[in-house]
């Protein structure tokens, strides 16, 4: 039979999926390859090696093709040594090699500057920040988006606000936050939830809804009452998307840190990425962001492992495994 | 309509064998579990109004099996889902065992079309809900489980999830978990309705096992003829449009009941009778009643297939 590769909404086979999946990384990751280590792809300026008779020239600089053949010309209409270089990049964008190098290095060598913060130490900062603001919004954002989910009344007395707050962008709180909790980590753990927050209330309010209102009909006819019905029925029957919900709203907890980390003094991973930036060590910034990019892939991960195993009867679950 | 040949040479509806009517008395002479007073449900407000259930009245006998039949949208659904407590009605009375029923409770066990087990639960744990919200301990409620779970030979599946479960598996699980909370009624609302032809005249045969075997007084709604006949004691005829009581027929056809008495005079009887009441009153509104429009040839083959 023929072959079909795009079919709607059909499974593909578990080797597929393998395949695929490693592709979805190795692709981005060869074009990089390609356009770092092919010298005619791309490569729009030139590194000099020797600077030859042109005294504004040095070794390592780089310059803009363009520039650089008009240097080459005008020393050799003049008869002295042209400048020499080779094809290069852009410095914001270092090989797969360096970055690898830098992201291996910035474990094991010490920082640069005196008072500088080793990478795992601004990561565990971070990860501290991301830590108190998803608990800290989930403590009162899921009972009440369960309870709004479960009872009209609550629903229609909270949901309307909590709909506009939402589109009010968090980092516009910053300020105000810093106003009234200082400079250091209250702020941004309150960026943190007031970005989670108010969503966090509607996705669960309305997860809770999407209950089988046959469940809870059977379990009334089966005698269950008020609170009984909301923690024997409503809580246990939303319980996989309830967690699905968190794990999605843990990657937007995530989206929220650079943001919140730039409020009153920089800090986390955050600090350290600007850091490096401000150093034009871009290979040392693009290794912190792939490990952000690890972390929240790796606890997704391991979130999705646990949940299989917290929720056997779950046959969403079972489907995406 | 596939009319039945042996028409006239049937005994007629109500004329019942001596132990068909002894059995019938010996049931009316049984306490009244249920009694339905001119219930009546509206739908709607000012002007949009519509009756669903107008003046229903009926009553029900302790270990009786009654069946509600009627055209779609007679309202047989909204009838036990107003007994079982899930829906208000506009007016009249229900009262089991002489007290008025409000709101749903323990004491009408109500089972679903659709598979309402809790899927967290595994089926003994389902079993067990209905004891443990009522305040019995959890050693009291799983034994309980397990003795209904034993009735129904489903034991072994005790700690399966539902969705391991067959579909004709989950709602015998369904019945014994309204069971299990000893209600003196159980309301079943078209619950072999999602279930395979074969699978479904093998969990008539279940129920009726069951019945006999315990105190309970069942009230089963259907649009299966056959079944209800196969099924009840009496059943009761709805109209639609509204929803109104047409007649209460007692089946004439003798216990046990076997799949071979699907074609006996009685049971045809009163098969006869049913699609008369249903067919006729049913064909001033109904949508459904009759064959549906002629569909325009389309196909050019001269061979014709009929």
């Amino acid at each position: 039979m023929k072959r079909r590769w795009l079919q709607v909404l059909r499974p593909i086979s578990p080797h597929a999926r393998l395949v695929l999946g490693s592709l979805s990384f190795v692709l981005p990751i060869v074009v990089w390859c390609i356009v770092s280590y092919v010298p005619f792809v791309w490569h729009p300026q030139i590194q000099i090696t020797d600077p030859g008779s042109v005294d504004y020239l040095q070794r390592g600089m780089r310059m803009d093709r363009q520039d650089f053949d008009d240097a080459v010309k005008d020393a050799e209409s003049e008869n002295k040594p042209p400048p020499q270089g080779i094809a290069a990049n852009p410095i914001y964008l270092p090989a797969p090699h360096e970055v690898a190098v830098a992201l291996y290095s910035s474990f094991t060598a010490p920082p640069v500057s005196k008072d500088g913060q080793w990478l795992h130490q601004s990561l565990w900062h971070s990860i501290q920040i991301i830590f108190w603001g998803f608990v800290i919004s989930s403590i009162i954002g899921v009972p009440l988006g369960v309870l709004c989910g479960t009872y009209s009344i609550l629903a229609r007395l909270n949901e309307p606000f909590i709909e506009f707050f939402r589109y009010l962008p968090a980092p516009a709180f910053g300020a105000l936050a810093v106003a009234i909790l200082g400079i250091f980590d209250g702020p941004k753990i309150t960026i943190i939830v007031i970005g989670t927050f108010f969503q966090q209330v509607l996705i669960v309010a309305n997860t809770t809804r999407k209950l089988d209102v046959a469940l809870v009909e059977a379990a009334l006819t089966l005698g269950t009452k008020n609170a009984k019905l909301l923690s024997r029925v409503v809580i246990p029957g939303i319980l996989p998307d309830l967690y699905r919900d968190q794990r999605i709203l843990l990657g937007w907890a995530w989206t929220y840190l650079i943001v919140a980390e730039l409020i009153g003094t920089t800090s986390g991973i955050t600090w350290f990425i600007t850091l490096q930036a401000r150093y034009q060590h871009f290979a040392n910034m693009y290794a912190a962001i792939i490990i952000i990019g690890i972390i929240g892939v790796g606890t997704d991960m391991v979130l999705a492992l646990v949940g299989r195993r917290l929720f056997p009867w779950d046959r969403t679950l079972a489907k995406d495994a | 309509m596939n009319q039945v040949i042996a028409t006239p040479i049937l005994p007629h509806y109500l004329k019942q064998s001596s132990d068909v009517r002894a059995r019938l008395d010996r049931l009316k002479a049984r306490d009244v579990i249920l009694d339905v007073q001119n219930l009546c449900k509206l739908f709607g407000s000012g002007e949009r109004t519509t009756t669903a259930l107008n003046d229903i009245s009926f009553s029900t006998h302790r270990r009786e099996f009654l069946c509600v039949v009627g055209p779609s949208g007679c309202g047989k659904s909204t009838l036990v889902r107003i007994l079982a407590g899930l829906e208000e009605k506009t007016s009249g009375q229900v009262l089991l065992q002489g007290t008025p029923v409000d709101g749903p409770g323990p004491d009408r066990g109500m089972v679903f079309q659709g598979y309402t087990l809790f899927p967290w639960l595994t089926v003994k744990k389902n079993v067990m809900f209905g004891p443990e919200v009522n305040g019995h301990g959890k050693y009291e409620a799983e034994n309980r489980a397990m003795q209904w779970l034993q009735l129904v030979g489903l034991d072994k599946f005790a700690d399966a999830y539902p969705h391991q479960l067959s579909g004709g598996m989950k709602q015998r699980v369904a019945i014994v978990r309204a069971l299990a909370n000893q209600p003196p009624i159980l309301l079943m609302d078209e619950p072999f309705g999602a279930l395979d032809a074969q699978t479904r005249c093998r969990m008539q045969a279940h129920l009726l096992e069951i019945w006999r075997k315990i105190d309970i007084t069942i009230v089963f709604i259907t649009h299966d003829l056959d079944e209800a006949i196969f099924l009840a004691d009496r059943i009761l005829v709805l109209s639609a449009h509204p929803g109104e009581v047409q007649e209460l027929i007692e089946v004439p056809v003798p216990r046990p009941r076997t799949a071979a008495q699907l074609l006996s005079p009685p049971f045809l009887a009163a098969k006869a009778r049913l699609e008369a009441l249903i067919h006729s009153k049913s064909t001033e509104h109904d949508e459904e009643a009759g064959p549906y429009e002629m569909v325009t040839r389309l196909t050019d083959v001269t061979d014709n297939v009929e």
